[in-house]
């Protein structure tokens, strides 16, 4: 069950991604390392890498991947479920992340942008993209079950 | 009993210190009011709440949002012992005020997001990591009341 999307919601994350997208990567970085610093419980799902700080080269290149993700359906926000197919079969038959830590990574992601864009991330800003990564965890876990 | 290590004590202290609550505290109240809009529910007395410009000039949500700031400094002052000291607030948020706890994690996230939006890089991962862990401390106490 999703969110609805209104037009607005659409215009005001597509245009705050134009302005995140140069420093995405770098940002998505840093939000995978909060989350792993702040939330330890997520480092289960890591126990496969060698270095969990917020300097970690793993960590940083896993952080770009995800924020690549994002900007995609950013891109495809007329039709996220679709553009999230492969990535949703992926977090449900091999990942298989409980669900409540897409609510953890977005609080950090969302952290993260009020960090960078202090004066932009304004409340009506954040509460489009706090919808938007609802529906993105929404099209994530959907295969689930 | 929650076990605080120096270092954090000191974060909490520091990053307290270098506040200002009538600019932190009405600024989290007022996003929590815009992202999360049915935590409304619980200033309906409070005046025109209509829409966000609305809420962002509302006198009493400034002065709800400093008062709220200025209650976690209680918590700060006595990081030993929160759970007594927030024993009667969390009786008035449950009997009084009958306010949804999970609300007080909603907050709890927009402080920490305004808090961050000012020091910048300078709330690191690790003074993230310490400030969220009081926060969930103060949620917990607030909560610990209610039956």
């Amino acid at each position: 069950m999703t969110e609805f999307l209104s037009g607005k919601d659409k215009t005001v994350v597509k245009s705050f991604w134009d302005k995140v997208a140069p420093k995405a990567a770098e940002m998505g970085g840093e939000a995978l390392g909060r989350m792993l610093t702040a939330y330890p419980q997520t480092k289960t799902y890591f126990s496969h890498w060698s270095d969990l700080s917020p300097e970690s080269a793993q960590v940083k290149k896993h952080g770009a991947t995800i924020m690549s993700a994002i900007g995609d359906a950013v891109a495809k926000i007329d039709d996220m479920p679709s553009a999230m197919s492969k990535l949703s079969e992926l977090h449900a038959f091999k990942l298989r992340v409980d669900p409540a830590n897409f609510r953890i990574l977005a609080h950090n992601i969302v952290l993260v942008l009020a960090l960078y864009f202090p004066a932009d991330f304004t409340p009506e800003v954040h509460v489009s993209i706090d919808k938007f990564l609802q529906n993105l965890a929404m099209a994530l876990s959907e295969k689930y079950r | 009993m929650v076990a605080w290590s120096d270092q954090e004590r000191s974060i909490i202290t520091s990053i307290f210190s270098n506040l200002d609550y009538n600019d932190v505290g009405p600024k989290a109240l007022i996003r929590c009011l815009i992202v999360y809009p049915w935590t409304q529910r619980y200033f309906a007395s409070f005046g025109n709440l209509y829409n966000a410009d609305a809420i962002k000039t509302n006198p009493n949500i400034q002065a709800h949002g400093t008062k709220v700031l200025h209650g976690l400094d209680r918590a700060v002052k006595n990081m030993d012992d929160i759970k007594t000291t927030y024993a009667e607030l969390s009786v008035l948020h449950s009997e009084k005020l009958h306010v949804d706890p999970d609300n007080f994690k909603l907050l709890a996230d927009c402080l920490t997001i305004v808090i961050a939006a000012k020091m910048g890089s300078g709330f690191t991962p690790e003074i993230q990591a310490t400030f969220q862990k009081f926060l969930a401390v103060v949620v917990s106490a607030l909560g610990k009341q209610y039956h």
